[in-house]
């Protein structure tokens, strides 16, 4: 019935929404998505590393990723810049190294439409693994860090005061990014994780009225997307990466009657 | 100020400084178990200051903070919460401890918003939203409770009720409160031991002290120390022990 590579892209794409579910909302509540953007563009360059030196493509992006968000941190505490002007600064420059380090790979068959994109046909069964054990572990990670995330979202004072160590959790927090990006490169491509990350999150805002509920439909709305996603590509022989993305808006747009609604109600 | 069993936290000589600016300096003070200190003093005087490098959010302060406790309850003076979060006063309530729903009832019923519980926060009033923060911090039984303006916004009748709700607090948990509060009145009533502020301590000891003090004068004006004497003639506290804190 479904050629073997599609079942492994319906799996892997339902781990990676697993993920993005909670991961998004936080995103979305700490104003986040330019930093996802960020961490998404220099992936480009762990891709790289991985192809010039033979490495996973998961470990070498995670690797790499993990770097910028601390030179980013260093460049916030040591330079007079607003934080979207180094974020700009960093994307750009990251994104640009990485496809001139591109052009000088001309031994190796480099697709780099896929990479951007997404490509459903590369995902391997090693890739499986990767998302779904790397996965489990991001949500465990982010269960530990839950409280003191989630406190120092709300009021990073209130936090701090009452003994939750909010540094910590946001230094984790930055990690577990560049984990969540790493994972889920093959699949959406890198110029679209962030959506895959902000667009579920944000249909799920529009229709919950308590963070549980917002994390719970955000996670279903990603599964959504990508099962509908993922088959529309298969019909319509699209890139993966742009078709799960415009599944999400398009469930963005239906949640936005449901505000219509609501607003019609209290009227 | 002798450090005893009693002692929650301990400034000592403690100061903090931004963009090379002192915002406050030299203030030593010490919150014991079941007693009030208030901190009070003019606008940009270092009141909240104080009470941020108290509770370690400030963390590159001079001088020292002992700390004794970690089961503190905190009113920040601003809280804004952002409208890309989805919350309800529920949620806030356990924003930094689990609470049985029984405790929730019981903190949100005691200042007197337990109707409001599975209302947004987003659409309480200041006065709502400040009764709520109250709740909160005693919600999780503190040892240490710090109150900045907490009864800002909140009408007359329940600004009464919540001052006498936080002596209740005090005394029924037995936990030391370090509060901040323009309400002189208020503050001479219910206070054990007064910090008078103004970028360094111009003044501290019992309210009575505190009142006679000529820098408190200065600053607030001779009807703030009548306030006192009105107060005063009408209940007869007597505050002999604290004489001793006295510092001018």
């Amino acid at each position: 019935m479904f050629d073997d590579f599609f079942i492994r892209a319906l799996v892997a794409g339902i781990g990676v929404a697993f993920v993005t579910g909670p991961l998004g909302c936080f995103v979305v509540w700490r104003r986040l998505s330019y930093f996802g953007d960020t961490l998404a563009h220099s992936a480009l360059l762990g891709v790289t590393m991985a192809y010039s030196f033979e490495f996973n493509i998961a470990i070498s992006v995670f690797i790499i990723s993990s770097v910028i968000a601390l030179i980013l941190i260093q460049l916030q505490r040591k330079t007079n810049l607003p934080g979207d002007a180094l974020l700009g600064l960093l994307a750009h420059s990251s994104l640009a190294v990485g496809l001139v380090v591109v052009g000088f790979l001309t031994f190796i068959r480099f697709d780099i439409m896929g990479l951007l994109f997404g490509d459903i046909l590369a995902v391997t069964v090693n890739d499986l693994i990767i998302i779904w054990v790397g996965g489990a572990l991001i949500l465990l990670v982010l269960k530990l860090i839950w409280k003191p995330l989630f406190a120092s979202t709300v009021n990073y004072e209130l936090a701090e005061a009452e003994g939750l160590n909010p540094d910590r959790a946001k230094a984790i927090f930055t990690i577990l990014m560049a984990a969540i990006i790493a994972i889920s490169i093959k699949m959406v491509g890198l110029l679209l994780i962030t959506g895959m990350l902000i667009i579920p999150a944000a249909m799920a805002r529009n229709i919950s009225d308590n963070p549980q509920k917002m994390v719970l439909f955000s996670i279903i709305g990603g599964l959504l997307s990508v099962v509908i996603g993922l088959f529309s590509s298969l019909e319509f022989n699209t890139a993966s990466g742009p078709s799960i993305i415009t599944a999400s808006l398009v469930l963005f747009i239906l949640s936005l009657l449901k505000i219509k609604q609501s607003i019609q109600l209290k009227n | 100020m002798g450090t005893n069993s009693n002692t929650l936290v301990k400034l000592k000589n403690a100061g903090y400084q931004q963009n090379d600016k002192w915002l406050v300096k030299g203030v030593s003070l010490e919150v014991e178990k079941g007693k009030i200190v208030t901190l009070i003093g003019p606008n940009g005087s270092g009141k909240s200051t104080t009470a941020k490098i108290a509770l370690g959010i400030y963390k590159k302060f001079d001088g020292e903070v002992e700390k004794y406790t970690n089961k503190i309850g905190y009113v920040p003076q601003k809280v804004s919460i952002d409208w890309t979060l989805p919350l309800r006063v529920r949620d806030f309530m356990v924003l930094t401890e689990d609470l049985k729903e029984e405790a929730i009832d019981e903190a949100l019923s005691l200042t007197g918003v337990v109707h409001l519980k599975h209302k947004n926060l987003g659409n309480l009033s200041g006065g709502e939203f400040q009764r709520v923060l109250l709740a909160r911090a005693i919600s999780k039984k503190p040892e240490l409770l710090v109150l900045d303006e907490p009864v800002q916004g909140v009408d007359f009748t329940g600004e009464i009720a919540l001052y006498e709700l936080i002596k209740k607090i005090s005394e029924e948990l037995n936990c030391g409160i370090l509060l901040i509060s323009h309400d002189l009145h208020t503050v001479m009533s219910a206070t054990d031991h007064v910090v008078c502020l103004n970028g360094h301590v111009c003044c501290s000891g019992s309210p009575s002290d505190v009142a006679k003090n000529n820098e408190y004068k200065a600053l607030f004006g001779e009807q703030a120390a009548q306030t006192l004497s009105i107060y005063e003639h009408k209940h007869d506290h007597v505050h002999s022990h604290e004489g001793e804190i006295k510092k001018n």
